[in-house]
């Protein structure tokens, strides 16, 4: 048998979220209606996205870890919007994800519960989503979560400072070039002002072949085989001790559709990866017991997954996405002292930040990834829609 | 600067406004394109209709239904160039006509001046002119527009025999005289589509007009209209084939604007001003903005809404205005020229165009230039290509009061769309236009050959 050091980790993660979508709110609703959803397009999304992907998607997952007894591992993390939407729209999503759960080679990671940008607003209120979340994650799967991602790989030496005041013992973000400089993301990395806590980084390049590549018929890779990209994978044998393949897990059935080949390519996978002998499936706390940090890492700036730039620009930066989170957390302190549970939760699931990436305007360079993602015509039109809700909402304060 | 690129063509063209005589945007589109096209070393005869003698000095107001401009309108670099420059290989011909580009069958018949008045003066002119002449006279029409269009063709016909490569006529006015060149030259046919019967009056169509738009269309060899939004209005009421169709959007002069906000402070300025500016007229949708300030001012009493220009729907909007009770609010400033254009664009804090049907609409990147974010209807060209502006459904009343409420109370909202429409002007550059247009002309003169 080779000794654990040879080994080469596969790390694959997998993001489930979906935003509450608002309906359209014109100045003449504020003070009428308090209610901010859309329940129609809603439930329409969730049920087209679990047919598409979370139901198709789980099955195989749950067949390929039947399968391999306990050599194929993955883990996820699930926004409590998302799961809050599988309840009402679309229950047998989450009984799918709870039978992933009882396999016992998934782990679900911890997050905050509404998907928001509160770690650069309020540290209190990042403490309170993200044991919100850990409740959810309890209850809804039976585990107690010690790894952390926050909102959009967002990440800095503060971020795992207090994750690791927290008691998280693994961190994820993205393996950014302007981070890495020569570095490569395929180690275990301490944060620069932390002592436990592990730091994994993404793979972008492997990552986003799947997301965002596997059907691009412009690409001189298309298509993409299960071989192709196994062999691309076995070349690191020797080199690197952990890779992470962190994505949207949308990526299966709805970003690449099923008639792309893709649930075929998953399904086929494991068997091609697991080919090599020196390599293997891990989940992301596993890491801690198997890994040391191969260097500290110092990231003083914010880095994200989001956009070429790899920074905050996608939800903040323009004077409409900053008026819009300036006003939402300048409300902290008034929703905290009220104590009225109805109100905390929807100040809360006002902070998901789509609703931020929505009103961005730095269309010329990521337009196409944003647009596809927008549900509005205009950022300005987003931004005029959130401002009416907001607008109810602190009316509905002031009461 | 001439910057000579690809073949050099002889355009015939065939217009109906052009500075200083303009009244509406496609006076400036067609300046704006004969001189990037002149700067492209392309050589242009431009035939004109124009009203000379008799005709009284407040004519240009009367006579033009709504209209929004005159040279004086147009900001200060720009008028002296126009009365300065001299274009070197554009040659202007004026051919004596009361035609006007939104002129009415009503308003025709109410001119001063009439086709026999002016009937005198033709027959002294060449022999040519002459026999042409008696050939038109001699059918029995009355006064009225459709045979001054068929008049003006045969008078435009003469210039057909000036040596050309392309004939470009802009919208129906020209297209008989279009026509008629071609029958003479056999040089192919370009129909510039600025707007259409359909869009000026809706389902109440005159059949002629629309008649005469569409034999147009069947015998140009290339249309180009303005907008996507136009081209498919042409495919569905008109029954063209798509790939004969070509849409080329308007630009935007370059010139730099500085609002003289310093000497511009009225009575108004203590609100918000919320402008309308154009023809009063059933295609503009007047009434849905009288409609969205009556909603707006349901919720917001610190803004007053103006509606700037003429036109025959008036007025019914004063009237509408009065019964709503919101006329403390509202106000009509009549046909306006000059600095006054200028002044009340920057004094705006938003702009809107409601149109019901436009098929470009340049009044809004004016508006832009004057760093005003801009309502535009969804059911016009400039909505096509414009992405720093707010659109709406010309119905939608709600929505447009809604979105006029957001640009009041959200200077972020403001700041953003300014900041970014002003860069997005600097793409809509008339050379890119008259480019496609020039590719035009080679390729369907290449088929001719």
């Amino acid at each position: 048998m080779r000794s654990q050091n040879t080994m080469i980790n596969l790390c694959f993660y997998f993001q489930v979220h979906q935003p509450k979508r608002l309906r359209k709110y014109t100045v003449f609703d504020i003070g009428k209606s308090h209610f901010y959803e859309d329940d129609e397009v809603n439930r329409s999304i969730m049920q087209k996205v679990a047919n598409k992907c979370y139901l198709p998607a789980n099955n195989v997952m749950l067949q390929l870890i039947k399968q391999y007894e306990g050599r194929f591992k993955i883990s996820y993390s699930i926004t409590g919007m998302a799961i809050e939407q599988f309840k009402r729209f679309s229950p047998e999503t989450l009984d799918s994800f709870k039978r992933l759960a009882d396999t016992g080679c998934v782990e679900f990671i911890n997050e905050t519960y509404n998907h928001s940008l509160c770690f650069l607003f309020s540290k209190d209120e990042f403490v309170n989503q993200l044991r919100l979340h850990k409740e959810m994650v309890q209850k809804e799967f039976g585990q107690t979560p010690c790894t952390f991602r926050n909102t959009e790989l967002i990440y800095n030496n503060d971020v795992a400072s207090a994750a690791e005041d927290l008691g998280y013992s693994v961190i994820l973000a993205e393996g950014a070039d302007k981070i890495l400089g020569w570095r490569s993301p395929n180690f275990v990395y301490q944060p620069q002002s932390c002592q436990k806590i592990r730091l994994l980084l993404r793979n972008y390049k492997l990552s986003d072949d799947i997301a965002f590549r596997f059907s691009n018929r412009e690409w001189n890779e298309f298509p993409l085989t299960t071989e192709k990209y196994a062999s691309w994978i076995h070349s690191h044998a020797g080199s690197g001790e952990v890779i992470n393949f962190f994505m949207d897990y949308e990526t299966f059935g709805e970003h690449q559709w099923a008639d792309t080949g893709i649930f075929e390519f998953l399904n086929a996978l494991p068997a091609s990866l697991l080919n090599h002998p020196d390599f293997c499936f891990t989940t992301p706390s596993e890491i801690r017991d198997k890994l040391s940090p191969v260097a500290k890492l110092d990231v003083p700036e914010f880095i994200s997954w989001a956009d070429i730039e790899r920074d905050l620009t996608a939800w903040k930066g323009n004077s409409m996405q900053d008026d819009a989170l300036e006003t939402l957390y300048s409300l902290r302190e008034t929703v905290y002292k009220k104590g009225d549970p109805n109100l905390l939760a929807a100040w809360r699931f006002l902070q998901t930040s789509d609703y931020f990436y929505y009103m961005c305007t730095k269309w010329f360079a990521d337009g196409d990834v944003h647009k596809y993602f927008n549900p509005y015509k205009t950022p300005y039109e987003a931004y005029i829609n959130f401002q009416n809700v907001l607008a109810d909402f602190i009316l509905t304060l002031e009461q | 600067m001439l910057i000579l690129c690809g073949i050099i063509m002889k355009i015939l063209m065939f217009g109906w406004e052009f500075p200083p005589y303009i009244s509406g945007g496609l006076g400036i589109v067609c300046y704006e394109l004969t001189k990037a096209l002149v700067n492209k070393g392309h050589e242009i005869t431009l035939v004109l209709p124009a009203i000379k003698g008799k005709v009284d000095p407040n004519l240009h107001v009367t006579l033009v239904s709504g209209s929004q401009m005159t040279i004086d309108a147009l900001p200060e670099p720009v008028r002296s160039e126009i009365k300065k420059e001299v274009m070197r290989q554009l040659e202007i011909k004026r051919i004596d006509s009361p035609l006007r580009p939104y002129i009415t069958q009503k308003e025709y018949s109410e001119l001063p001046i009439k086709i026999a008045d002016l009937e005198s003066e033709y027959l002294t002119k060449t022999q040519d002119l002459h026999r042409s002449f008696e050939l038109v006279f001699s059918g029995d029409y009355g006064p009225d527009l459709i045979s001054e269009v068929t008049r003006y063709s045969i008078l435009a016909s003469i210039f057909a025999k000036i040596p050309h490569d392309v004939i470009h006529i802009h919208d129906w006015l020209t297209v008989m005289a279009g026509i008629k060149a071609k029958q003479i030259s056999g040089r192919p046919l370009v129909y510039h589509v600025h707007s259409l019967e359909f869009d000026r009056s809706g389902e109440n169509m005159n059949r002629e007009i629309y008649n005469i738009e569409k034999l147009g269309m069947e015998l140009a060899d290339k249309i180009i209209p303005v907008s996507y939004y136009t081209k498919e209005l042409i495919i569905k009421y008109y029954g063209i084939h798509p790939d004969k169709i070509e849409a080329v959007h308007n630009a935007v002069k370059k010139e730099e604007v500085a609002p003289s906000c310093e000497s511009s402070v009225s009575e108004l300025k203590r609100d918000k001003i919320v402008l309308f500016l154009g023809r009063i007229t059933f295609q503009k949708g007047p009434d849905y903005f009288v409609e969205a300030a009556a909603k707006v001012l349901q919720k917001r009493k610190n803004v007053r809404f103006v509606m700037a220009g003429s036109g025959d729907m008036a007025p019914r909007m004063i009237e509408r205005v009065a019964q709503l009770k919101i006329g403390r609010y509202f106000h009509f400033t009549g046909f306006l020229r000059g600095s006054d254009v200028e002044k009340i664009y920057a004094q705006s804090d938003v702009y809107v165009m409601p149109s019901v049907s436009e098929p470009f609409g340049i009044s809004p990147l004016e508006a832009m230039r004057y760093n005003v974010p801009v309502i535009i209807s969804n059911q016009s060209g400039v909505a096509e290509i414009l992405k720093h502006a707010l659109t709406v459904d010309f119905w939608d009343i709600d929505d447009i009061a809604n979105k006029i409420i957001a640009l009041l109370d959200h200077n972020a909202l403001r700041n953003e769309m300014v900041t970014r429409a002003s860069e997005e002007l600097k793409n809509f550059q008339w050379d890119k236009a008259a480019e496609k247009v020039a590719d035009i002309y080679n390729e369907i003169t290449k088929h001719n050959d």
